[in-house]
């Protein structure tokens, strides 16, 4: 019969060390390593969200690299495509305006020859008739101070003048 | 291999140390009558006012404890030891002015003029008062070595949090950690729900840790000399908490279910109400004999396949008491476990149950 009726002093002990137990463990036990764990697991939580923003944010992030990669090649595209317009254009401006100019250069020159040309032809009549006129002159002078030569002269002269 | 080999030794050891324990007290009684097995069982599983560890040529080791007594004129107090060893009501111990005689682990405060005990048929003393014993006796004693261990442990297990910077668990904590989440996660949530598990927390705990550290120290042979978890009025007062939690933590649609179930008739509601008070009553009852029935009842087996072998007076029939008792010493390392989670799982849901929402059915 002992065995199944509590005992008063054992149900006081209990009473009292139970009650000790559950306030000093709450206060020095369950609340540090409940919190702890808490802490934890919301730190792990929070870790795995911000990892999941963060991996969004990468994503858009790289979406938006793409985007301004492609914007950026389009960009550089048209703008070599500008540069090669550009530079077809300059050369091409550049050839005709260096045709033009031969070809007036050319024309200037010609020009300047023609001018030379008649001048010299010019210079040259002149210069080739005093020089006759010298030649003249001399065979004349020559001719005249030889009295048989003068008559030879009249008569060859004068031969021709038969002949016409 | 060996492992194993040194366990099973081990077991043998500890299981004979659990009979030596037990045999060594009802040596001095019952020297002439020979072995009773029940006698000495019962000396076992029942608490005593000194701590008994072993005999040792016939001389009884003790440590002796202290006894506190109330009496009409107050408190008094001595050592066990003043009793040398005595249980049969013979030797007299004068205190202010009283005197007190040991007989059968009660402690009686003789009459005047009174010299001995007298019984009557049922061998209950006639001529004695019982005075109120608030000794600390040996399952006292085992208990406040006990909440001494789940301190060091549990105390120095929050302490690792603090040193790690990041709320690793470390050392002692990470042994502590997964228990703790287990009654969190698998006791607490599913009984009592998200919201509330909070509050009881603690309780649920620390009453878990208590009763299974105290059932463990039952299994461990010199310190199961105590009997803690297996006493009714330990798990009666542990019942009472939960009795208590429960009332105080009860809403109104804990006591609306009680008195007046919703949604069933009136006659049914009239015929409810008593049962559903008696139920409260019933349950923390339940939670007291479970645990003690399973803890007692594991205590004696052990205990009485011990016995067969002084029962038969053959060493031949000891292979096979050490081989059964062995056999139910590991079913018991197991069963306290579940005892302790058992008592913890009711207490949490008699709990969710009182603090339970209107739409939670």
């Amino acid at each position: 019969m002992d065995l199944i009726t509590p005992g008063l002093g054992l149900v006081f002990w209990s009473l009292i060390t139970f009650f000790i137990l559950l306030v000093v463990l709450r206060k020095f036990a369950w609340k540090p390593i409940l919190g702890a764990v808490d802490e934890r697991e919301n730190g792990i939580k929070n870790a795995l969200e911000a990892a999941d923003k963060a991996r969004k944010e990468m994503e858009n992030l790289k979406a938006d690299n793409e985007r301004i990669l492609n914007e950026a090649r389009a960009e550089r595209e048209a703008m070599l495509k500008d540069a090669r317009d550009i530079k077809n254009k300059m050369v091409n401006d550049a050839k005709e305006e260096a045709q033009e100019q031969a070809t007036k250069m050319i024309a200037q020159a010609q020009e300047a020859i023609e001018n030379e040309k008649r001048s010299a032809m010019a210079e040259l009549k002149n210069h080739v008739a005093s020089l006759s006129i010298e030649i003249a002159e001399k065979v004349v002078r020559e001719e005249l101070s030889n009295k048989g030569r003068q008559l030879e002269l009249v008569e060859a002269m004068l031969g021709d003048a038969k002949l016409n | 291999m060996t492992l194993n080999t040194l366990r099973a030794v081990l077991f043998l050891v500890f299981s004979v140390a659990i009979t030596n324990s037990g045999f060594a007290s009802q040596d001095n009684e019952d020297q002439d009558e020979g072995f009773n097995a029940t006698e000495m069982i019962m000396h076992h599983v029942k608490d005593a006012h000194e701590f008994h560890i072993v005999d040792w040529n016939n001389e009884p080791i003790t440590i002796a404890l202290p006894i506190i007594l109330y009496t009409d004129n107050g408190l008094v107090t001595f050592m066990s030891s003043e009793f040398h060893h005595d249980d049969s009501g013979s030797q007299i111990v004068e205190k202010n002015g009283e005197r007190f005689v040991k007989y059968h682990e009660k402690i009686y405060q003789l009459g005047s003029g009174v010299d001995a005990l007298a019984f009557d048929e049922e061998e209950h003393p006639t001529n004695a008062t019982l005075p109120l014993d608030f000794s600390i006796t040996k399952n006292v004693f085992m208990m406040w070595v006990s909440v001494l261990v789940l301190f060091l442990i549990f105390i120095s297990a929050a302490g690792k949090y603090k040193k790690s910077n990041n709320f690793i668990p470390r050392g002692i904590a990470s042994f502590v950690e997964p228990l703790v989440i287990f009654i969190r996660d698998e006791v607490a949530i599913p009984m009592i729900g998200e919201k509330k598990y909070r509050k009881f927390m603690p309780f649920l705990l620390s009453v878990f840790f208590f009763i299974w550290i105290n059932n463990i120290f039952g299994l461990i042979p010199i310190l199961n000399g105590a009997n803690v978890s297996g006493n009714i009025a330990f798990t009666l007062t542990l019942a009472l908490f939960t009795f208590f939690i429960t009332m105080f933590s009860g809403n109104k649609n804990y006591w609306k279910h009680i008195f007046w179930m919703p949604g069933v008739p009136v006659p049914m509601k009239l015929f409810l109400a008593p049962i559903e008070l008696i139920g409260m009553f019933v349950k923390p009852f339940s939670l007291t004999i479970r645990l003690f029935a399973n803890i007692t009842a594991g205590h004696i087996i052990i205990l009485s396949l011990m016995s067969l072998i002084f029962t038969f007076q053959s060493i031949a029939i000891a292979p096979v008491s050490v081989g059964f008792s062995l056999f139910i010493l590991i079913i018991e390392i197991v069963v306290v476990a579940i005892q302790a989670y058992i008592f913890t799982v009711l207490s949490a849901l008699y709990i969710g149950m009182a603090t339970a929402e209107e739409d939670n059915h």
